[in-house]
C-alpha cells in the first residue's frame, strides 16, 4: 500500500466519526458527500474506475442533493438524546465481526483467490476475442450479464414508479391547475 | 423548494459558475455513454452523471425553470422508454432466431457489429431509465412543499 491510501482512509474514518458525532444534520449531509468523495478516490486508486464514477457521482451527487432535499422537509437540528449503552455495543461488536470475518479473506489482489480463479478467466480472455472492446466491464454488464443487468434497470425503474406513487402525488397537470 | 441550498440562487459566483460547467457535465456525461466499450463507465455512470448536470441547474436557477427544461411527461416517458428498448433488443433477437438478449443475431452480415449494436442499444435504454428515474426522484424529493 502507498501513503495516499492510507491517507484517504484515515480521512474516511474521521469523517465517519464527525458524521455520526454532529447534530447538525444540514452539515452531516454534505460530510456524507465528502465520503463517498474520498470512497471514491480510493476505488480509483484500487483501478475499480467503474465503481469510482458511480460512486462519484451518485453518493457524492445525487444522494446528496436528496438528502438535502429531504431535510428542507424536516428540521435541521437532531434532537438531542442521551447517550445509550447497548446500541454502542452493538454496533461495536458487529463492526469487530466484519474486521475479524475480513482476516479470513484473500490479500487484495491475490491471483490465486477463489473468485479470480472461476469466471474471470474466460471473462478476461473473451471479451478480447469474442466482443473486440477494451472495456471488460462493459461486455459483463452488457453481455455476459445482460439478463441481470436488464433485472437492475427495472429495479431502478420500480425505484422511480414507487417515489413517484409515493411522494409526487397530484403532480403534472392536475398540479399545475392547483397553484 | 426551499432547501438551503436555494438560496444559491442569488449568488453571481455559483450562477456564473455553474452555468459554464453545466454544457460540460451533460457532454460528458454523454460521452462516458456513448464511449463506455472503450474507456471505462456506462448507462448507469452516465445516465447519474447526466442527471447530475440538470439537477445543478435546478438547484441554482430554480425547480420550476428546471421543470420547463425536462417537463414530468418526458422524465415518465423516459424511464419507461428506457427500460423497454432494453426489452425489445431481447425480443428482437428472439425474432431474428438467437436467444433472448443474444446480440449477434441482431446484424445479419457480421456478428460482431450485431454485438456492438446490442451492447451500445441496452447501454443507451439503462442510461435514459436511470437519468429520468434520478430525475424523478428528485423532482418527488424537491417538489415537495415543507409541511
Amino acid at each position: 500500500m502507498i501513503p495516499i491510501e492510507f491517507l484517504l482512509l484515515a480521512f474516511l474514518v474521521v469523517t465517519a466519526v464527525v458524521i455520526a458525532r454532529l447534530d447538525y444534520l444540514f452539515a452531516a449531509a454534505m460530510l456524507t458527500g465528502i465520503f463517498s468523495l474520498l470512497s471514491a478516490g480510493l476505488f480509483t486508486l484500487m483501478d475499480a474506475v467503474d465503481v469510482a464514477f458511480t460512486e462519484a457521482a451518485v453518493g457524492a451527487g445525487v444522494s446528496t442533493v436528496l438528502m438535502l432535499g429531504t431535510l428542507s422537509l424536516t428540521v435541521r437540528e437532531e434532537r438531542e438524546r442521551p447517550l445509550r449503552i447497548l446500541p454502542f455495543v452493538i454496533v461495536f461488536l458487529t463492526g469487530g465481526a466484519l474486521f475479524l470475518g475480513t482476516l479470513e479473506m484473500p490479500a487484495y489482489g491475490d491471483p490465486t483467490a477463489t473468485i479470480h480463479q472461476y469466471l474471470a478467466p474466460d471473462y478476461i480472455a473473451g471479451t478480447e476475442a469474442e466482443f473486440g472492446i477494451p472495456n471488460i466491464v462493459t461486455a459483463i454488464l452488457g453481455s455476459y450479464r445482460a439478463f441481470d443487468t436488464l433485472g437492475e434497470t427495472a429495479v431502478i425503474f420500480t425505484a422511480a414508479l414507487g417515489v413517484m406513487a409515493l411522494l409526487a402525488s397530484g403532480r403534472g397537470r392536475k398540479g399545475e391547475e392547483e397553484k | 423548494m426551499k432547501i438551503p441550498l436555494m438560496r444559491m440562487r442569488e449568488k453571481l459566483v455559483v450562477r456564473v459558475v455553474s452555468r459554464f460547467f453545466i454544457p460540460f457535465i451533460l457532454l460528458f456525461g454523454l460521452y462516458v455513454q456513448f464511449h463506455g466499450d472503450y474507456g471505462p463507465g456506462g448507462g448507469f455512470q452516465a445516465g447519474v452523471i447526466f442527471t447530475s448536470g440538470f439537477v445543478l441547474y435546478g438547484l441554482v436557477f430554480g425547480l420550476e425553470n428546471l421543470q420547463r427544461v425536462v417537463p414530468w411527461t418526458v422524465v415518465e416517458w423516459g424511464a419507461s422508454l428506457g427500460l423497454l428498448l432494453y426489452g425489445c433488443v431481447g425480443i428482437a433477437s428472439l425474432f431474428l432466431n438467437g436467444n433472448f438478449l443474444d446480440y449477434k443475431v441482431l446484424d445479419a452480415h457480421d456478428p460482431m457489429h450485431g454485438l456492438h449494436l446490442g451492447i451500445l442499444l441496452i447501454e443507451l435504454g439503462v442510461g435514459l431509465t436511470v437519468s429520468a428515474s434520478m430525475l424523478a426522484i428528485f423532482y418527488a424529493f424537491a417538489g415537495r412543499r415543507t409541511a
